[in-house]
């Protein structure tokens, strides 16, 4: 076990290097000038070209590219061309509205899809299986801006309940902290419990007609025990492995939730950045990023283990 | 030193009372706060970023007339060689030391590396010296006539007064120092770049005894402490915050959110800036078509302004045509020259082009896909040059992807550019020297680069002149030769009115984005 999780953290080290060497080459051959959009609209080819310079883009690409690997390898990302600021400085400052979101929103998904894709196996075919069913290709099919604005003209607006922006850090209460959060992650939740509860349902369903469900039936456990001890027990690997792939495409989701609800999280600061061709950042957030997917496949194929005796590493 | 400035951030917090007392106001500017030197960017939001907290020592009024600021008096030697200005009384920075005629000259110094108008300004200054602490003296080569329009200028780059240590800082390098004499105190703390902005009430700030207007006259405060919302960036998320008073200012919505804005309950729509801004199309005169002035002409006859106001703007009260190269109702606002667009028509268009001798080269237009206030006008103007006979190739991109293609010098087939469109703020064109697009020095002028040595011999004689008239017939003389050079089309004037809710009173009328005076009730 423990030579598989060094194996796969070794195995990182390649990944992030193509990404890397990746990011910085797109980067570099997108259009778009760092330091014109710094200089701002009434300034000079000469004042342009000075904050060229001053950056180092005006130095051949290799050149570039090696002291950025270099301060990398010494843990620096950088400065950010516009803040000024540590580009690590900036992605602490940024890290917990993001993972606060993204907890939240799996924590919403899993408490809401489970039970609902195990009664939906449970009665397959019955009206709460269909309406579950209609109500997964909604939440797959209504983007999530859409259905932001749409809660907050019904949640904030009409009944008042919520805020329509913002954020709190933790470091000022929970109640306003959760406050805040619980709009977006609910509107981020939607996707995720549709497509958690479908795959809880067909996992379940399938465990279901196996022989072992009819010894429990007929041996007279109650219907609970049997759904959760041996149907959904069993069903547990495929949920977590979408459970795992929910983790890392809310990585894009939070991009979206975001900026609908100004939430200074990554994902905001990955589309400014982007935007403003601010290369130290975006080159840092897309790192971490990459190590997270990395990391949180890691961790779903070792919950395998526990969900599976049978599977060992 | 920055104990001292957490110090007076301290007092101005204890001087508002309790922080649960405070009165916050909470704006939505209409962009994000990056860079924190307004002398080295000339970014809107590092300029009003700069109002915050720097004073300056001239300001411009509603009226767009010069008043003095931290000055207090001035004189001029009769051959108008030797300015000599003195400090007002009580002028004194965040870390409480006195603002002095050393710290004077060092920001002006610094400014009029960067700014346009400073660097021409600099082209007559001989030297600057300070006499004493509340005296400083500006030493001329030969008299200039834009002394005090420079000085008072309220847009980018604004001279706002630093200290000398900070004004020290070369001018290609960005200030690492926050401190000014104005009226809020930068709370460097709590700035999280793309989240927010704090600034605090500077309770030793004394203002001046004339009424508020424009950049000019008494700059009170009336609420303890400014939050810039850096994160609320989302049109619509914007309006539902402004109408669940969840913020209390709106700085420029988008056009389509008017409608919106004024069913809602609780909000006011508020024209602070009744100049508004001009919508302008600029040439690239270095590559074909557009290196052929009857060609570029032929342009300009093409692109009437009407549609671009009505397709951009939309909302009749909110924009009006305007012949002139300055901003209308300014005092060199004028019509002369102008026929050629405001008395032109699409049949005129196409026979100046057929008589131009152009020959089907593309029309590569930069269209920002991102950018609200002007992402419209691109389609009116490969619509309105189709129609003309042009061949156009419309390209679509983000703005900052517009802002880095705009300064390449190549050929449009090699990444370069035949036109983009932009808008001003009103003070940026209401003279031909704040004017970018006047500039016809080659390939030293704005983007675009026009040569045109007649517009630059009247520039320059327009820097010199000291007697008003003088300086208008000179404004019109320039702006007749850019309508016959075609350095660029003007494209009409628009406002984008504040949405505020009701219990806000107080924004100061005038160009840029200013908050004291505001009240919140």
């Amino acid at each position: 076990m423990y030579t598989f999780i060094a194996r796969r953290l070794l195995a990182t080290i390649p990944v992030l290097l193509v990404v890397a060497v990746l990011v910085f080459l797109m980067l570099r051959l997108t259009p778009g000038d760092p330091a014109a959009i710094l200089a701002g609209d009434a300034a000079s080819g000469e004042q342009i070209a000075a904050i060229r310079a001053s950056l180092g883009l005006d130095r051949p690409l290799p050149v570039q590219f090696a002291i950025w690997a270099g301060n990398l390898l010494q843990g620096d990302f950088g400065s950010s061309y516009f803040y000024k600021t540590q580009v690590a400085q900036l992605i602490a400052q940024r890290i917990e509205p993001t993972l606060a979101l993204a907890t939240l929103t799996i924590l919403i998904a899993v408490i809401v899809s489970i039970p609902l894709g195990v009664i939906a196996a449970w009665r397959f075919g019955g009206w709460f299986d269909r309406a579950l069913m209609g109500f997964s290709v909604l939440g797959f099919s209504v983007p999530v801006f859409v259905l932001a604005y749409l809660l907050i003209w019904i949640v904030s607006l009409q009944l008042g309940w919520f805020p329509v922006q913002g954020y709190r850090r933790l470091a000022d209460g929970f109640w306003p902290f959760l406050h805040h959060l619980i709009l977006p992650a609910i509107t981020l939740s939607v996707i995720y419990i549709a497509l958690i509860a479908r795959v809880t349902r067909a996992a379940v369903l399938e465990a279901l007609g196996e022989d072992y469900i009819r010894t429990a039936r007929a041996k007279g456990l109650p219907e609970a025990r049997v759904l959760v001890r041996h149907a959904l027990a069993n069903a547990a690997v495929p949920i977590a492995t979408v459970i795992g792939i929910g983790i890392a495409l809310l990585i894009g989701g939070v991009v979206v939730t975001e900026s609908v609800y100004a939430i200074p999280g990554l994902g905001r600061l990955t589309v400014d950045a982007v935007l403003a061709r601010d290369f130290p950042t975006v080159q840092a957030v897309i790192l971490l990023f990459s190590f997270a997917y990395v990391l949180v496949n890691l961790l779903v194929d070792l919950s395998y283990v526990v969900f599976d005796p049978r599977i060992r590493y | 030193m920055h104990r001292k400035i957490a110090a007076a951030v301290l007092l101005a917090a204890l001087a508002g009372g309790a922080l649960a007392q405070e009165k916050v106001l909470r704006v939505v500017p209409h962009s994000n706060l990056s860079i924190l030197d307004p002398i080295w960017t000339t970014q809107f939001m590092a300029r009003n970023h700069g109002y915050m907290i720097y004073d300056t020592l001239f300001g411009t009024d509603e009226k767009n007339r010069v008043q003095p600021q931290m000055v207090d008096t001035w004189t001029v030697s009769p051959d108008q060689r030797l300015w000599t200005f003195k400090l007002r009384d009580g002028l004194e920075f965040h870390d409480g030391k006195p603002v002095t005629g050393e710290d004077v000259a060092a920001s002006i110094a610094r400014w009029g590396k960067r700014d346009a108008m400073g660097q021409k300004l600099m082209t007559f200054v001989e030297r600057m010296d300070s006499p004493d602490a509340k005296t400083f003296r500006i030493f001329l080569r030969e008299a200039c006539g834009i002394m005090l329009e420079a000085l008072g200028k309220p847009s980018s780059n604004v001279p706002f007064i630093m200290t000398k240590r900070v004004a020290d800082t070369p001018a290609d390098k960005q200030i690492e120092e926050h401190i000014g004499s104005g009226p809020y105190i930068f709370v460097r703390d709590q700035f999280k770049p793309g989240d927010k902005a704090v600034y605090v009430k500077n309770a030793k700030y004394k203002p001046r005894k004339e009424a508020p207007s424009g950049t000019a006259g008494g700059k009170h405060v009336y609420v303890d402490r400014v939050e810039w919302n850096l994160a609320l960036r989302d049109g619509q998320a914007q309006v539902n915050a402004l109408a669940k008073g969840e913020i209390d200012v709106l700085e420029r919505p988008a056009f389509e959110s008017y409608e919106q804005l004024r069913k809602a309950p609780g909000v006011v729509l508020v024209t602070k800036d009744p100049l508004g801004f001009q919508y302008m199309g600029r040439f690239n005169h270095l590559h074909p078509p557009f290196n052929n002035p009857k060609i570029r002409q032929a342009a300009i006859a093409a692109m009437q302004q009407e549609p671009f106001l009505r397709a951009q703007v939309g909302i009749k009260e909110f924009y009006k045509p305007c012949a002139s190269m300055y901003t209308c109702g300014t005092p060199y606002g004028s019509a002369k020259g102008s026929d050629i667009q405001s008395k032109s028509s699409m049949r005129k268009a196409q026979e100046l082009l057929k008589a131009s001798g152009y020959d089907g080269t593309p029309v590569v237009i930069l269209k920002p896909t991102d950018l609200a206030a002007i992402q419209k006008l691109p389609d009116v103007a490969a619509q309105l040059l189709r129609q003309a006979g042009f061949k156009v190739d419309l390209q679509a991109m983000d703005w900052n992807t517009v802002v880095s293609r705009r300064s390449k010098k190549e050929p449009p087939a090699q990444g370069g550019w035949n036109i983009f469109l932009t808008a001003w703020l009103a003070p940026d064109v209401w003279n031909p020297l704040t004017n970018a697009a006047l500039g016809a020095a080659g390939e030293k002028s704005w983007f675009g680069w026009p040569t045109d040595e007649q517009i630059e011999k009247l520039r320059d004689q327009f820097a010199r002149e000291t007697d008003a008239a003088k300086k208008k017939a000179l404004a019109e003389a320039i702006q007749v030769r850019a309508f016959e050079v075609g350095t660029h089309a003007p494209l009409g004037e628009y406002v984008n009115p504040y949405a505020v809710r009701k219990n806000i009173s107080g924004l100061v009328i005038g160009s840029g984005d200013t908050y004291w005076n505001v009240k919140k009730n």
